[in-house]
């Protein structure tokens, strides 16, 4: 109670509880088109999920003995932790390579971050067949520590807890809790640390899931590189969807963004544009590499080998080009396509090791039902609002509060 | 360079998180117990179809009956309701018999992958699968490259279906399992791993026109406790031939023993890089937030 009391203080005097419950309430507009969309598709995949833990998960997904992994495990988790590797790799350019100018994009690309992790991480639980026994690689029951999962595991649990203490000082000033804001800050440094490391093991882990499947996943998607090649990937993966998702909340929370910040913004997706560059060519360069070795010209006349090649150069070179061009050009809008192009060539990829490649040999392929796809779009905008919910509320884009910015 | 107490505080903490963790993801695999494994060796030259091994198999484990010889058309596979099938096959040498069910592996891959050591190898041989233990991620599904373990799809509380050689119900007691005691023609014989590569050379050697020259499972992804031997060549009896002689845990050893490595060296590396890239700062503003 004590310290509940000295939060509300700091927070205009207002009681702790209220303001929470106030800032509950929406904001805004309620029919936009995006809610138009969302609401029916959110409450449709609520009764699919009911209906999953009724019934088992045969009721609602087209996953087959041969096929135990679909689309919740090949897109929302593991696509989508390729997508919000952004947020180590910004912590890293900010906090350990010092470099100021990407300070403003932090906070959105961890919350960006964290979600993801939390959502796609906990779209895991909707296809566990025993989701309660979840903690049993948590409390010891038992430690199977030749899992390259438990690792994952694991990490997931531990950088969901890292990146929650990078994005904690913007809670604190949302509940104007300064003296909190200032303990907190001070982990900063300690969390980013431990989150690139983890990050560095569990990006890699991932692929490293998929190395005991050896002859499952067709050769030209399988060798024991695959855990190096996710964590290239996603490192431009993160980037291109720091552009996108920048170049969206630009335009949709304008009003959150300070003139300052909104002009920064152009020289901010030009830099990211020229790591993108660069790591897409050594991502490249190492695909080309294991692709030699691995001496399979012969798989290349094929069908599954023009798939390999539209994924290579359309959707690895090709955007690796206009990256390259048009942060020599200067032009905003060819590295917005290149990063959408990219963050396709990244879901192409990963649904090659996971799904498309996964077991290409079998006459019965797998095609995720529509009831997996609803789902998988309810996780999605289920996101999406939440994080609308935060931006609206908490300073992420928005500049900090006075008493946080003093101390910069 | 100026190390300040804060600082040194922070450096210190982070290596302690890191070697605490790091000895805590160590993945090396348990060491392979100095008890003799046991397996079954089945021989396919002796077997002649009768399924009585698929009846009594789904008798012991609780199991629906077997649909009747007269409805089965083509090689069938094991599933949720049954953990044992044996095919007929048209081969070189006329119709013979293959049976399958879970292989045993000595380096289980399913055993490397379960997070909760719900899928474990026991010291005398056989794999297991423990209820209490399992979350359903059927990660075991993927990794084995028999494809034996089988997953409830249909059921609120699923549970994963494969062969256990009767661990829990018979073989601890001292018993045969149920498979291996009603086989009429003798095709299983249950001993230890090391008799029953003595006793499958033995009938080679003997018979050298009857058998290929081969234990199917003597070095397949490691060696296997079920051991087969068989007249014709194992893919005509639809053994899978393309499995490595390495074992299936050896792939992710690499990536889990670089885990620890890179829980020390790196971290190390980040506070040396964030220490060198704010040294042209002055040193009371050394503060990084």
């Amino acid at each position: 109670m004590n310290s509940s009391r000295i939060i509300s203080a700091d927070n205009d005097g207002k009681h702790i509880w209220r303001f929470i419950f106030s800032e509950l309430k929406p904001k805004g507009k309620w029919l936009t088109p995006f809610n138009i969309i969302s609401i029916p598709i959110i409450l449709l995949g609520i009764v699919l999920i009911v209906i999953r833990f009724w019934k088992g998960i045969g009721a609602v997904t087209n996953l087959s003995q041969e096929i135990p992994w679909g689309l919740w495990i090949g897109f929302d988790v593991v696509t989508g932790v390729a997508f919000a590797g952004g947020a180590y790799v910004i912590t890293f350019m900010v906090y350990i390579l010092n470099m100021k100018k990407y300070h403003s994009i932090v906070r959105v690309t961890v919350l960006n971050g964290f979600l993801a992790y939390l959502f796609y991480a906990g779209a895991l639980l909707l296809d566990l067949g025993r989701p309660w026994n979840v903690i049993n690689p948590i409390i010891g029951n038992n430690f199977g520590v030749s899992s390259v999962l438990f690792l994952v595991a694991w990490h997931f649990l531990l950088y969901m807890i890292a990146q929650l203490i990078e994005f904690s000082p913007a809670i604190a000033e949302w509940l104007g809790a300064k003296r909190a804001h200032k303990i907190l800050s001070g982990m900063t440094l300690a969390a980013v640390i431990f989150g690139i490391t983890l990050s560095m093991l569990h990006q890699s882990g991932l692929g490293a899931l998929y190395l005991m499947a050896k002859e499952k996943i067709h050769p030209l998607w399988y060798s024991e590189f695959i855990p190096i090649m996710f964590f290239v990937s996603s490192i431009f993966a993160g980037l291109s969807m720091v552009i996108f998702e920048g170049s969206i909340s630009h335009k949709v929370f304008s009003d959150q963004i300070s003139d300052k910040d909104h002009k920064a913004q152009r020289g901010i997706v030009h830099g990211l544009a020229k790591i993108c560059t660069g790591t897409m060519f050594v991502y490249f360069f190492l695909q080309l590499l294991v692709f030699i070795h691995q001496k399979h010209w012969g798989l290349i006349n094929t069908p599954m080998g023009y798939w390999y090649l539209l994924e290579m150069i359309g959707f690895v070179f090709l955007p690796m080009v206009l990256f390259f061009y048009s942060y020599r050009s200067n032009n905003l809008f060819l590295i917005r396509l290149a990063a959408i192009l990219t963050m396709l060539g990244v879901v192409l990829n990963r649904l090659n090791v996971t799904i498309i490649g996964f077991r290409w040999d079998m006459a019965i392929r797998y095609v995720p039902s529509w009831m997996e796809i609803v789902v998988t779009l309810t996780v999605l905008f289920t996101e999406i609002w939440i994080f609308r919910w935060v931006i609206n509320r908490l300073p992420v884009l928005r500049e900090s509060t006075s008493f946080a910015k003093v101390k910069e | 360079m100026q190390l300040h107490r804060r600082d040194f505080f922070k450096v210190m903490g982070a290596t302690g998180i890191t070697l605490a963790l790091g000895k805590e993801l160590k993945a090396a695999p348990d060491a392979i117990s100095k008890n003799e494994f046991h397996g079954i060796l089945y021989d396919s030259s002796r077997c002649t179809g009768c399924r009585g091994c698929e009846y009594d198999c789904s008798e012991a484990n609780n199991l629906p009956e077997p649909i009747p010889s007269k409805e089965i058309k083509g090689p069938r596979k094991t599933d949720e309701t049954r953990r044992t099938v044996v095919n007929e096959y048209n081969t070189s040498k006329g119709k013979v018999y293959s049976k399958f069910q879970c292989m045993h592996c000595n380096q289980p891959a399913c055993g490397s992958a379960c997070l909760t050591q719900a899928m474990t190898k026991t010291e005398e041989g056989p794999v297991i699968w423990r209820a209490d233990k399992c979350m359903g991620c059927r990660y075991c599904m993927v990794s084995c490259p028999f494809d034996i373990p089988k997953f409830e799809y249909h059921s609120a509380n699923p549970k994963i279906e494969k062969c256990t050689m009767c661990f829990d119900t018979r073989v601890q007691k001292g018993e045969l399992p149920a498979c291996v005691e009603n086989c009429p023609n003798e095709a299983l014989t249950f001993g230890t791993r090391r008799e029953l590569i003595h006793e499958a050379r033995r009938r080679i050697y003997e018979k050298p026109d009857v058998y290929v020259d081969q234990i199917y499972g003597e070095h397949e992804a490691g060696g296997t406790c079920w051991l087969y031997i068989s007249p014709v060549p194992f893919k005509e009896i639809g053994l899978n031939t393309s499995i490595q002689k390495a074992s299936y845990p050896e792939l992710t050893k690499g990536f889990l023993y670089s885990v620890p490595s890179v829980f020390v060296l790196v971290p190390a590396l980040l506070l040396g890089i964030q220490q060198a890239t704010s040294k042209d700062k002055p040193a009371n503003t050394s503060n990084h937030e």
